[in-house]
């Protein structure tokens, strides 16, 4: 379910480093709590992002959430085909889902998150 | 030939644009006797449009009945139990609309010299001189028209205090308890939002909270009762830390309702409050409103106050204007005059014990129908409640039933349902305000059709899932309404005809 090559926030994103640039969205468990989503607010690229701050929020038809950006840096592409069909976040949340792909301006933050071991023992699964 | 059975008309109510039939008129009016013009050449082609398309065409007794029946489908306080938690959904004494009605405060005009409007002005002056009372500050505007706009100025006043100390400060620290207005109020005020956590007994965890205050705070903003229907029992304690960390404390008095005529915000120490005079004043706040979110402020902030102010002039009352240190006005006039009278008939109709015995009757409904439910849905914070309680669905949870689901059943049984999913910090919460309005066998009803339906869930919980069975609607499909919303009626042709 949580793939091994994610790293994972306690906020219920993950993200997915190749070179400098990691692939960030939110993780299954996080779906499932909000239930289905219905509109998407993200940054545009070029925005600049700070780890642990906002970055856009996800709206489902419980409540709005905000997403948290799990490395700093700037954002270099953004999952454009959320706004037309959100459901995807429900349907594939670690895979065409993806939010916005940030170029990492520390690298080395990645290795602060969670492994995937460790983030499931964290929601309990 | 008849031609197919269908629902009486009362069942299933057409929009207005489907009623309409064309060249139907729903007035008539006498043959001109001047001479007829030309709006376009009178006007300028660019301003007169030559026909509204689709505009409903119907007559007059057409019209009347289409909403006459769609008003039947309402449910209101005066039909019954309105359960919705951190909504003070309280019945609006009949006295409040006949004092509303009072011809000279009806017919005031906001431009009445002020000679011909001692009356209206004495019921502000005196209006705020009772919810200064009730509440232990030193001052209130009543400007404000809803309780957000009333967070929003009462942290502008803070801000405005701290701005003339030299320095607004940067954030604002919220718990995670508090209403979901508190964090929009702090950023539309320009202040950074921190969160705090609630124990394991439902309250601000104060070390917490004493962690988190620094130099850049300048308020917490704290719900007391909080939305768990729980008494901030600390609240002296949380007062005294943040003064004496140069940061202040704005309360959200929108649960005052378990408070008036027992404990004075004031004396606890708060700086800003608002009060929803809507919810614990009882005027009506049916579909949005009127409705006003009155700020009370100890004296350190009553220079900011939004002008102008009244004062008391030789027994005459009059607007001050003067006051160069004010946020300057929230909104026109003096707020929603007619809510406005309508809380200060209920305040003097009361008198203090009577706003006291409200009080309490409030919290014994609220804990009578905890203890009515406790045997059937979760309890997750087993602290005393105050004017509301707060359940969990995860016991139903457990058959598939969460609480949109049991709230939808609990039309089915009569009544609104109560707060769903709020606070979220219960998962899944049913949060349930009874209000002092309802006698013993309401609440008994009430409390019978949710144990009810904790029993359905037992045995059939399909049927609990595709609630509501005696409406005219069946459940709406929220989740396409959301992603694929259709806002604006268009026509559809008929099958098979011309259009």
């Amino acid at each position: 379910m949580y793939p091994e090559n994610y790293r994972y926030t306690k906020e219920h994103e993950w993200v997915s480093v190749e070179g400098d640039v990691g692939t960030m969205g939110i993780t299954f468990h996080a779906q499932k709590e909000l239930g289905d989503i219905v509109y998407v607010d993200l940054p545009k690229a070029g925005a600049t992002l700070e780890q642990g701050k906002p970055l856009g929020s996800v709206e489902s038809v419980k409540a709005v959430s905000d997403i948290y950006a799990p490395v700093s840096g700037v954002v270099v592409e953004v999952n454009e085909s959320l706004a037309r069909s959100p459901e995807k976040l429900n349907e594939d949340p670690h895979g065409a889902a993806w939010l916005v792909k940030i170029r990492l301006s520390d690298s080395s933050q990645v290795n602060q998150l969670m492994p995937a071991a460790e983030y499931q023992s964290y929601i309990g699964e | 030939m008849p031609g197919k059975t269908r629902q009486h008309i009362t069942r299933n109510e057409a929009l207005l644009f489907e009623l309409s039939s064309p060249g139907k008129r729903g007035y008539q009016l006498p043959d001109l006797d001047v001479p007829a013009v030309d709006a376009a050449s009178a006007l300028g082609p660019g301003n007169t449009r030559q026909e509204i398309e689709d505009f409903p065409e119907v007559s007059e007794v057409e019209v009347i009945r289409h909403f006459t029946r769609l008003s039947t489908w309402n449910y209101g306080i005066d039909l019954g139990l309105f359960p919705l938690g951190s909504c003070t959904m309280k019945y609006n004494p009949r006295v409040n609309e006949q004092v509303a009605r009072t011809e000279g405060l009806l017919w005031a005009h906001p431009y009445q010299p002020e000679a011909l409007a001692q009356g209206a002005l004495e019921v502000i002056a005196r209006l705020e001189a009772a919810l200064a009372e009730i509440t232990g500050m030193d001052a209130v505007t009543l400007e404000p028209a809803a309780g957000a706009q009333g967070e929003l100025t009462g942290v502008l006043l803070i801000r405005a205090l701290l701005e003339s100390r030299g320095n607004p400060r940067k954030k604002i620290i919220i718990p995670d308890s508090a209403h979901g207005t508190n964090p929009a109020t702090a950023a539309m005020a320009g202040y950074s939002v921190e969160n705090v956590k609630s124990n394991g007994h439902g309250m601000i965890d104060v070390d917490a909270l004493a962690a988190l205050v620094n130099q850049e705070t300048a308020a917490l903003m704290v719900t007391n009762p909080n939305t768990l229907g729980i008494f901030e029992q600390d609240v002296v304690r949380i007062t005294g830390l943040m003064h004496s960390r140069g940061a202040l404390v704005y309360m959200d008095g929108a649960n005052m309702n378990a408070l008036v005529g027992i404990a004075r915000p004031g004396d606890a120490g708060i700086d800003a409050m608002h009060l929803n005079l809507h919810k614990t004043f009882s005027t009506p706040h049916g579909g949005g409103g009127p409705g006003s979110g009155a700020v009370a402020v100890k004296k350190h902030l009553d220079p900011f106050l939004p002008y102008p102010r009244l004062k008391c002039v030789q027994d005459h009352w009059t607007f001050d204007y003067d006051r160069p240190r004010s946020i300057g006005k929230v909104r026109a006039f003096c707020g929603n005059f007619g809510v406005l009278v309508r809380a200060l008939a209920y305040i003097l109709a009361h008198g203090g014990p009577g706003l006291r015995q409200a009080t309490l009757d409030a919290v014994l409904n609220a804990n009578y129908v905890r203890k009515g439910l406790e045997p059937y849905y979760e309890l997750e914070y087993p602290s005393p409640s105050m004017h509301e309680c707060v359940f969990s669905d995860s016991r139903q949870a457990k058959r598939g039933v969460r609480t949109m689901d049991i709230a939808k059943r609990l039309i089915d049984y009569g009544f609104h349902p109560y707060t769903v999913a709020f606070p979220l910090i219960v998962h899944g919460a049913l949060m349930i305000e009874p209000t002092e309005t309802e006698s013993k066998q309401e609440l008994d009803l009430f409390i019978q059709a949710m144990a009810g339906i904790a029993k359905e869930i037992e045995q059939n919980p399909e049927f609990v899932l595709k609630a509501p069975h005696c409406t005219r609607t069946s459940r709406v499909d929220e989740v396409a309404a959301a992603r694929k919303p259709v806002v604006r009626w268009t026509r559809q042709p008929a099958a098979g005809k011309a259009d």
